[in-house]
C-alpha cells in the first residue's frame, strides 16, 4: 500500500527535466564533501580536485605526465650547489579578488605555512607544509622575482610545488576571511568560486581573464555523493554529468553503454604487503620472494579489482616515467617456485599474521584483496591468520613498526615524486624509531646511498638513473609483496567533450567542453 | 504541569553531561587521532606533534574537558578540526536537515500506520486485515538500507520520476516543491518500520478498546459506527498509541543514519559517522549533544501530550 501510495504521490510532484543538468555546466560527482579550500590546509585528493580549478602554482604538472612545466612562474633557475631557486613570475596575472599576483604574494604563501610567528599561522594547521622543510627562506628579489633558499639540496623540490600544496592563495583574502579562509577561497586559476552549500555543492564559475585562456564551461558544481552505490545511481539518473571513483564493479556496465565513456590513467599509487624482515619467516630473503611468486597478482587486478589497476614491479610506480626501471618486470605467479624457495629456506607451513584494513585512503579493495592473497598463500603451504581493523585504528598499529604485531600489513601511497615512497618507507634511517614509516624494518646500505644521492641531484636525467637502481634492489631484495598501481578511472556522459584525468590525480577542467 | 516539566528538564542536565563525559572518553580511547586521520600515510610523529600543538590537544584529557565545558557554557562549540568550521553552525545546520527528514518519517508512519491499523482492527479477520498484517510484516522485517536501494533503483533510475540523492537540486531548485521532491524516497523509506510499528499496536490497541463496555454502551444507544470508532474507540487507544509514537520519534532519529548515508541527505546521523571516523572529537561531542538534547525533549513532549489525555497520569 506504502508503494503505491508512493508512486501517486511521485507522479504528481515530479517534473519531467528532472533528468537533466543544464548546457555548458558540469556537475562533478565527487566522493565526498571537501573539508577546506585552502590548499595548504587540506590533505585530501576530494579537495584538491576542486582546488586545481581555482587555484594555480608556481609550476604545474604538464597535462598527461609528471613533467614540470611553468604556471605563475615563467621560468627559472637553480644555483649548482641546489640551493638556490629563483623564479621568474608571470606578469599581469590577478588574483580573483583583483589584487594582483606578485613576488610578495609568493613570500606570503610559503611564510604563513612555514613560520609559526607568521600573522596568519594560526589560520591552519597546514598538516603538509613539511613538503617545504628544506625551505630556509623566501626572499622578494623584485616585483615580478622571487628567491628561495634551501637549507639542504632537495631534489623533489620542483615536484611539490606542482602538488596542490604549493598552490597560490591570495594573501589579501586570507586576511578578510581569517580562519573562515578554506570556505572562501580566491586564487588565480581559470574558475572562480562562487558558492559553497555545505553537503549539497561547490560553484565555480568560469574565469574569463583567466591568463591561460578563459575556460569553456561556464561553470562547474561538485557535488559530493558519499556512499558509492547512490553516486553511480545518481550518474544514470542524469543527476551528474561527471562520475569520479567508480566502484570496480560498476565499470564495466558504464563500458558498455554508448551514453557514457569511461576515462582512465595511471597514477603515481602502489598498493603492497609489508613483510617484517626483522623477525619470523620473513627475515629471509627467500620467503619475501616466495609470497611474490605464490600470489596472482594479475588475477587480483582483473578479478577482485575489476581491471582497475595494473600489476606492480616495485616501490616506483610507472606514473613517474622518467624514473620508472622498465627493465624489472613483476615477479611472475609461479606456485612451484614459491614452494622450492619456502622450502630451501625451511618455512614450509609457517604461520603467519596478516593485519588488513577496513578501508582507507587509496586502499582500493582491502578486505577482499586480503583473503584473496591468504588463498594463494595457503595454496603453498603457509597459514596466513587476518585480522582487520578500521582505518586511524589501522595506521596507529602499523605506522610504529610491524615488530610483535604481525608478519604482513597491507599498505597504499599515492605521492607527488618518486622519492617519496622509498625515502620514507625503505631507508634504514626511516626505522619507524627514527620517526619514518619503515614498519617492516628493510635496510640495505646500497638503497639508503642510491636514495640520499638521489635527493641532492638537481639533474632530472641522473636522478632518474638513481631511482631505476633502486627499483632493481628493491625488487630483488623483495621487502614488500608488490601488488598493484591503481587506475584511476570516472565516468563521464556522452555530452562531455575533452575530459581527461591526470597522472596527479588531479582535475582539470580548464579545457573540458559540455554540450 | 509545569513544574512537572522544570523538573523533567532539570533531570536532563545531569544526564546530557555525563554522555559528553562518555563520548569523550570513548572517543579518546579508541586509536587514532584527529592529526593521524589528517595526515593518513604522512602521520610522523614529529608531524603527528604539531598537528597537536596547532590543535590544542597536546593538552591534558582533563584539560581538553574542562576547557570545552567552559566555552560551551559561553555558547562556544569549538572548531571542528577536520572541517575546519564552527561546530554549531554544523550541527544546525545537519540539525535542521534530520529535522526535516525524521518529521516527515513521524507524520506518514503516524497517519498510514494509525489509518491502517484501526481498519485492521475494525475489520478484524477480513481480507482487508490480512493483506494489511501481510504488508506490516514485510515493512518490519526489510532492512530499510536494502530498500533504499530498491527505491532508488526504480523511482529515480529506472523511471527517473524522482531525485535519487541529496536535499536540493543542486542548479535552481531550493524551494518547497524541490524539497519534497527529494524528500519522498527517503522518508518514506524511513517510515515503513515505523509505519509497521505503529499499525500494529494501532490494532491491537484498537480491538482492545473496542471490547470494552462502553463502547457495547454507546452502539446500544444507537451512536453511528463510524462516531464509535473514531470518536470514542480511537480517543480511548491513543493512550496507548502516544507513546509509541514518542519511541518511534526516536527510532526514525536513531534510523536516519542508515538513510543519510544511503540517499545522501545532508543530516546529523551522516555528519557523526564521518566525524567519528576522523576523530572530529568537537564535532562528535557537540552532535551528540544536540541529539541527546532532542531525545529528552522528544520523551518529554510524549509524555506531556499523554498527561493531557488521560488525566489520571497528572501528577
Amino acid at each position: 500500500m506504502a508503494s503505491a501510495l508512493l508512486a501517486a504521490t511521485a507522479l504528481t510532484l515530479a517534473t519531467p527535466v528532472l533528468a537533466q543538468t543544464p548546457p555548458n555546466i558540469l556537475v562533478v560527482g565527487q566522493i565526498a564533501e571537501p573539508a577546506s579550500l585552502d590548499p595548504h590546509v587540506s590533505t585530501a585528493s576530494n579537495d584538491f580536485r576542486i582546488a586545481v580549478n581555482i587555484y594555480d602554482g608556481l609550476v604545474r604538472n604538464a597535462p598527461g605526465t609528471l613533467e614540470i612545466e611553468p604556471a605563475l612562474a615563467t621560468d627559472w633557475t637553480i644555483s649548482d650547489d641546489g640551493l638556490e631557486y629563483t623564479f621568474n613570475l608571470r606578469e599581469g596575472v590577478s588574483f580573483h579578488d583583483g589584487t594582483p599576483f606578485n613576488a610578495e604574494a609568493v613570500k606570503f604563501n610559503f611564510d604563513r605555512m612555514l613560520d609559526e610567528n607568521h600573522p596568519f599561522a594560526s589560520t591552519g594547521p597546514f598538516p603538509l607544509a613539511f613538503f617545504f622543510s628544506a625551505v630556509e627562506n623566501v626572499e622578494v628579489v623584485d616585483d615580478l622575482t622571487v628567491k628561495f633558499t634551501l637549507n639542504e639540496p632537495f631534489a623533489p623540490f620542483m615536484s611539490n610545488l606542482a602538488s596542490p600544496t604549493g598552490l597560490i592563495v591570495s594573501p589579501a583574502a586570507v586576511g578578510a576571511s581569517g580562519a573562515d579562509y578554506g570556505r572562501n577561497p580566491v586564487g588565480t586559476g581559470p574558475f572562480k568560486f562562487e558558492e559553497w552549500q555545505s553537503n549539497t555543492r561547490v560553484v565555480a564559475s568560469r574565469n574569463d581573464a583567466y591568463w591561460d585562456g578563459a575556460p569553456s564551461l561556464e561553470a562547474v558544481i561538485f557535488r559530493p555523493i558519499t556512499d558509492a552505490n547512490t553516486r553511480v545511481a545518481e550518474m544514470l539518473s542524469g543527476g551528474i554529468d561527471v562520475l569520479l571513483e567508480t566502484p570496480p564493479d560498476n565499470v564495466s556496465q558504464f563500458r558498455d553503454d554508448a551514453n557514457y565513456q569511461v576515462v582512465e590513467a595511471v597514477g603515481p599509487h602502489v598498493w603492497y604487503v609489508m613483510l617484517n624482515a626483522k623477525e619470523g619467516p620473513f627475515s629471509d630473503v627467500r620467503v619475501r620472494q616466495a609470497v611474490n611468486y605464490a600470489v596472482n597478482k594479475e588475477s587480483l587486478v582483473t578479478d577482485v579489482l575489476q581491471g582497475t589497476a595494473e600489476v606492480s614491479a616495485g616501490p616506483i610506480p610507472p606514473a613517474f616515467n622518467w624514473a620508472y626501471n622498465e627493465d624489472v618486470a613483476p615477479y611472475p605467479y609461479d606456485p612451484e617456485k614459491a614452494k622450492a624457495l619456502l622450502a630451501e629456506a625451511g618455512a614450509e607451513g609457517a604461520s603467519l599474521s596478516f593485519l588488513v584494513t577496513e578501508g582507507g585512503s587509496g586502499m582500493l579493495d582491502p578486505v577482499p584483496m586480503g583473503t584473496a592473497i591468504q588463498a594463494d598463500l595457503a595454496a603453498v603451504g603457509l597459514n596466513v591468520e587476518i585480522k582487520t581493523y578500521e582505518w586511524n585504528t589501522f595506521l596507529s598499529e602499523v605506522n610504529p613498526g610491524l615488530e610483535g604485531k604481525g608478519d604482513m600489513a597491507e599498505m597504499a601511497w599515492m605521492t607527488s615524486d618518486p622519492d617519496t615512497l622509498p625515502f620514507l618507507t625503505l631507508r634504514t634511517a626511516a626505522f619507524p624509531a627514527e620517526g619514518g614509516f619503515n614498519s617492516s624494518y628493510y635496510s640495505n646500505p646500497e638503497v639508503d646511498a642510491l636514495l640520499d644521492k638521489a635527493r641532492i641531484a638537481t639533474d632530472p636525467a641522473e636522478r632518474g638513473e638513481l631511482y631505476k637502481q633502486v627499483q632493481a634492489i628493491t625488487h630483488e631484495d623483495a621487502p614488500w609483496l608488490f601488488v598493484a598501481n591503481w587506475k584511476q578511472n570516472a565516468v563521464v556522459t556522452s555530452a562531455v567533450g575533452d575530459f581527461e584525468l591526470q597522472p596527479d590525480f588531479s582535475l582539470i577542467l580548464r579545457d573540458v567542453t559540455k554540450q | 504541569m509545569t513544574a512537572y516539566i522544570g523538573k523533567r528538564l532539570l533531570a536532563a542536565i545531569p544526564v546530557i553531561l555525563g554522555l559528553s563525559i562518555i563520548v569523550f572518553l570513548v572517543m579518546k580511547l579508541i586509536p587514532g587521532d584527529p592529526a593521524q586521520a589528517l595526515l593518513g600515510s604522512y602521520a610522523t610523529p614529529d608531524n603527528v606533534a604539531r598537528i597537536n600543538r596547532a590543535l590544542g590537544l597536546d593538552r591534558s584529557w582533563p584539560e581538553q574537558y574542562v576547557i570545552w565545558i567552559g566555552n560551551l557554557l559561553q555558547g562556544d562549540f569549538g572548531r571542528s578540526y577536520i572541517l575546519n568550521r564552527p561546530v554549531l553552525d554544523e550541527v544546525l545546520e545537519r540539525f535542521g536537515a534530520t529535522l526535516i527528514l525524521a518529521g516527515a518519517s513521524l507524520i506518514i508512519c503516524s497517519v498510514l500506520g494509525i489509518l491502517a491499523g484501526i481498519v485492521s482492527a475494525v475489520r478484524q479477520f477480513s481480507w482487508t486485515d490480512r493483506i494489511i498484517t501481510f504488508f506490516v510484516l514485510i515493512g518490519i522485517s526489510m532492512p530499510a538500507f536494502f530498500l533504499g536501494l530498491v527505491f532508488i533503483l526504480f523511482f529515480a533510475v529506472q523511471w527517473k520520476l524522482l531525485p535519487a540523492s541529496g536535499m536540493y537540486a543542486v542548479y535552481g531548485g531550493g524551494d518547497l516543491p524541490d524539497l519534497l521532491r527529494h524528500l519522498i524516497l527517503p522518508a518514506s523509506t524511513l517510515a515503513i518500520v515505523a509505519t509497521g510499528v505503529v499499525a500494529r499496536l494501532t490494532r491491537a490497541a484498537m480491538l482492545e478498546v473496542l471490547r470494552q463496555d462502553f463502547i457495547r454502551t454507546a452502539r446500544a444507544k444507537g451512536v453511528s459506527e463510524n462516531k464509535v470508532i473514531y470518536r470514542h474507540a480511537f480517543r480511548a487507544a491513543l493512550v496507548s498509541i502516544i507513546p509509541v509514537l514518542g519511541i518511534q520519534a526516536g527510532f526514525v532519529l536513531g534510523g536516519a543514519v542508515y538513510i543519510e548515508t544511503v540517499f545522501q541527505w545532508p543530516g546529523l546521523g551522516q555528519m557523526l559517522v564521518k566525524a567519528v571516523s576522523t576523530r572530529d572529537l568537537l564535532l562528535v561531542q557537540g552532535g551528540v549533544l544536540v541529539a541527546a538534547t532532542v531525545y529528552v525533549l522528544v520523551n518529554l513532549l510524549a509524555d506531556v501530550a499523554q498527561a493531557m489525555i488521560d488525566p489520571r497520569l497528572k501528577a
